[in-house]
């Protein structure tokens, strides 16, 4: 623990910590744009320079030189002033005066800090740089000009993603930013490199020229494109939703997030269901609410009622269809919409044990029918971070392309059972060994074996729980705590043969099944389920309602309101809350306080932010029998639920990134 | 500097050297290259490796050698590396020709020592021949250059053609070694100035005169 002394305040610095970090500890900030807590030290931008004593008497970059002990570290000498001025001048030279027009404008590192650390005005009179536009495909826009050359986007690609796409071409003066012959980022983190941008090169394409961020309001939300459950913010102005951006929390997303998750904002304002729909005679026609209501209310379904929950749904909208079933004296609840009937009587089993953070540490990890990279984006850099620090991974299922060294065992869910003998010894000898299951194997009854193979190897052990299922629903986790699952799955409810079915926005569900029964849909977009409804009682999207969402790992975490979902569309509970006035029960809630409170005193782990505890894991079943060629869920990465299909945005990603079709660029 | 981009890729550049290989001399020495480095460093042979291509592909095509697209994507095969890593490498040196080149490159150094001992000239010399900066003469056989310092100031003005240097320069040399390289004759290197080996004083030292026969201690007479 070296000590240094920050203008005059003495303070004990972690040991490998830089100058940089020890002004931070100090309170002290040091401009920067090349230096970024989660990418490697570049050192190139010159800005942090900080007078060191003892050393060299000239400034030095802070972020690259490591704090020793008795360091004088001053921030605010006139050396340092004068410094910054002069860093801000080279880097104002060729970067232009467009900040007018510039949607990074109001954000900008830049502006930011040469306000706050630059000369008043210029001395320099001299033809500016300017640099050819570059393509980085549908959704990063390139004002190449602007570019400082701080490489965050380079460095991001190349040590995060794991995809090496963004290089720095030529030198000196004429160095630029472009991706390989131009071609389209392509993975699917690839927009994380806007928020990285510390100027304007880099911006969102989709929402160019929307709003300035003055403009916004910004509300704290969960992103619901899958089960990672990544901390987002939405930025809003008026009734409309303009950008998702992420939120910083080292225990789920950092603070990256999925290109999925970022672009379906778009989507919420599409395709979506802003009345009532009611069927008459085949065709779907527009009615009132009353109408509505009336419609399903003249149903007598008794207990022959069923509801099936959708991926996106919030934890208490789930809550209140379970009390008016159970209202109505029904239990026939169920979320695994495209027929998974694995054994869910203990979530421990169930849960993402490592904890999304934790796997990093694990040192011999085996990925089990999940395509990591499309069904949780945000999963994949963790991963990666454990190869680097020498984890073994393997992979049961069809090949997809890690971003780490990876061994493929084989396509079969039983290759489990037969692991080769190298590899049984990795995981016998692995201090901190993991399984991670996905979809794939659990619908090829990988959860058995799965749990076969914690045992075999010990995967719990003193701190450390290597038992991981990795859900590609926001609502998994949340609707399993509530019960929303039957023993033989989606099957059970098709045999049940209900007279009523309610869809909470579950699209995903062949409702052909279902040819017999009375269809409710309560969702927000036109999508697979509202095509089969017989009543359409328009919801709110996520961004549009209180709620509450368990991660993968078992997290509970709150999602607010931004704005209100559009035309006659209500909040899901109030809408649950006028069924149950139409069917003549009582659900025992007025209000969504209510609600809550009535969520938590029934499932006390939902009233908690953060890990829920499940307890141990199961014994392995006798004789569960693991067996079929995998096939993965998710088949286009970007089109994976109904905001998504509706976004303009990610429908030209799937077009462009994944089917190759090639978009004319207007000419400008 | 001069504005340097890749040869755009096209199906034309593919279908010529997409099927790009080392040959078999080409092959030993890329092993070899490959080798100097540890096992799983080999991505340290990225420069040796592309001057080896754009030799070779100066040899097939008769001309200095330059790096097509699919010829860096060979090499970043080759070392198992992100091509884009190689095209940044071979765009930021600019040894790396990544357009197609001449015969002979004349690279004329125009930094100041040269410009002082009379680059213009030479520049004007090779304008005169029809050379122009930045473009292959029309049969094929000169590109032109203009290059900061290459280090050989003692005997500035200079040149440097292909792997040669030729020093010592006066528009009539520069326009005599051109004449000689266009009809197919090796002129001589190095210097061009008569009676000078290298870059030795020319003459008699005029400076350090007591150093000429016997270690001499100046230190005292400062």
């Amino acid at each position: 623990m070296p000590k240094v002394k920050v203008y005059g305040i003495e303070l004990d610095v972690p040991a490998g910590a830089t100058v940089l970090q020890a002004c931070e500890l100090a309170g002290k900030e040091i401009p920067r744009f090349c230096y970024h807590e989660r990418l490697s030290i570049a050192g190139n931008c010159r800005m942090c320079l900080v007078e060191v004593k003892p050393g060299p008497p000239k400034p030095q970059a802070s972020c690259a030189l490591p704090a020793a002990e008795g360091q004088e570290i001053r921030t605010d000498s006139e050396m340092v002033k004068k410094a910054r001025e002069g860093v801000m001048e080279f880097l104002l030279i060729n970067h232009p005066l467009d900040c007018p027009i510039c949607d990074q404008g109001g954000e900008c590192d830049l502006q930011d800090q040469s306000v706050a650390y630059g000369r008043g005005g210029s001395r320099y009179h001299e033809e500016k740089r300017a640099v050819t536009q570059k393509t980085m495909g549908p959704l990063i826009k390139t004002v190449m000009t602007r570019c400082i050359h701080c490489t965050r986007c380079v460095r991001f690609s190349e040590e995060v993603a794991g995809v090496d796409e963004i290089g720095a071409l030529y030198r000196g003066e004429g160095m630029q930013i472009a991706t390989y012959l131009e071609q389209a980022a392509k993975h699917e983190l690839s927009a994380n490199v806007i928020d990285l941008c510390p100027v304007g090169a880099l911006t969102s394409r989709p929402y160019a020229f929307e709003a300035r961020p003055w403009e916004l309001k910004k509300t704290l939300s969960i992103d619901v494109s899958d089960a990672v459950g990544a901390n987002i913010r939405l930025d809003s102005r008026g009734r409309e939703v303009l950008r998702i951006l992420p939120r910083v929390n080292d225990d789920v997303n950092e603070e990256w997030l999925a290109d999925r998750a970022r672009f379906l904002v778009d989507g919420l304002t599409r395709r979506r269901l802003d009345k009532p729909w009611l069927r008459v005679d085949g065709k779907l026609q527009a009615a009132t609410w009353a109408q509505a209501l009336a419609g399903v209310g003249k149903v007598n379904p008794g207990s022959s009622i069923a509801v099936i929950a959708g991926d996106l749904v919030d934890a208490e909208t789930m809550f209140a269809a379970k009390a008016l079933a159970g209202a109505l004296g029904s239990s026939l609840l169920e979320g695994r919409q495209t027929g998974l009937a694995y054994d869910t009587s203990n979530l421990a089993a169930m849960a993402f044990n490592s904890t999304l953070a934790g796997i990093e540490d694990a040192d011999a990890i085996l990925i089990y029918g999940s395509h990591v990279r499309d069904e949780a984006p945000l999963l994949n850099p963790r991963l990666r971070k454990a190869v680097k620090k020498g984890a073994k991974v393997y992979l049961i299922g069809p090949w997809w392309e890690p971003t780490y060294a990876a061994t493929h065992l084989g396509d079969d869910a039983g290759a489990i059972n037969t692991l080769p003998d190298d590899v049984a010894a990795v995981f016998a000898n692995a201090a901190r060994p993991a399984i991670v299951i996905g979809g794939g194997a659990l619908a090829k009854g990988g959860l058995g074996a799965g749990l076969a193979f914690a045992e075999r190897f010990n995967l719990v052990r003193e701190g450390w729980n290597g038992f991981n299922v990795l859900h590609f629903a926001a609502a998994r986790m949340a609707g399993l705590m509530l019960g929303y699952a039957q023993k033989g799955g989606i099957a059970d409810i098709v045999a049940a043969q209900p007279k009523l079915v309610i869809s909470l926005g579950a699209d995903e569900v062949d409702w052909s099944q279902f040819a017999g029964s009375l269809i409710v849909h309560i969702g927000h977009h036109g999508d697979k389920a509202a095509h089969a409804a017989d009543v359409i009682l328009p919801g709110a999207a996520f961004s549009e309602k209180d709620g509450t969402y368990v991660n993968t790992e078992g997290r509970v975490q709150y999602a607010e309101k931004a704005v209100f979902a559009p035309g006659e569309a209500r909040e899901d509970w109030s809408i649950l809350r006028a069924l149950a006035d139409a069917f003549g029960v009582s659900v025992g809630f007025d209000s969504f306080d209510e609600l809550r409170a009535a969520m938590i005193a029934a499932v006390p782990a939902l009233g908690v932010e953060g890990l829920a505890h499940y307890g141990a894991l199961p014994a392995a079943p006798e004789g569960a029998h693991a067996g079929g060629v995998i096939g993965y869920a998710v088949k286009d990465r970007y089109l994976t639920n109904a905001i998504g299909r509706a976004s303009p945005t990610l429908q030209r990603c799937s077009a462009e990134l994944i089917h190759g079709e090639i978009h004319a660029e207007a000419a400008e | 500097m001069a504005d340097r981009h890749p040869e755009p890729d096209s199906p034309e550049l593919r279908a010529r050297w997409g099927q790009f290989d080392w040959t078999g001399d080409n092959a030993a020495k890329a092993k070899e290259i490959v080798a100097r480095y540890p096992a799983g460093r080999q991505r340290s042979a990225v420069m040796p490796l592309l001057d080896l291509a754009q030799r070779q592909v100066g040899a097939e095509e008769n001309t200095q050698g330059w790096l097509p697209i699919p010829v860096i994507e060979f090499v970043a095969r080759y070392l198992d590396m992100p091509v884009i890593r190689v095209l940044e490498v071979a765009t930021f040196y600019t040894m790396y020709n990544i357009a197609p080149i001449g015969r002979f490159h004349v690279q004329v150094c125009g930094t100041t020592p040269c410009m002082l001992r009379g680059s213009d000239d030479i520049l004007a010399a090779c304008k005169a021949k029809g050379l122009k900066k930045g473009h292959t003469t029309p049969d094929g056989l000169f590109s032109l250059t203009e290059v900061e310092c290459m280090g050989n100031c003692a005997s500035a003005p200079m040149v440097q053609i292909n792997d040669d240097n030729y020093e010592d320069l006066t528009a009539d040399s520069i326009t005599h070694i051109l004449d000689e390289l266009a009809a197919g004759r090796q002129p001589k290197t190095g210097t061009q100035w008569p009676g000078r080996h290298t870059v030795e004083p020319v003459g008699a030292p005029t400076s350090l005169i007591a150093m000429v026969s016997e270690n001499h201690d100046y230190r005292g007479e400062w």
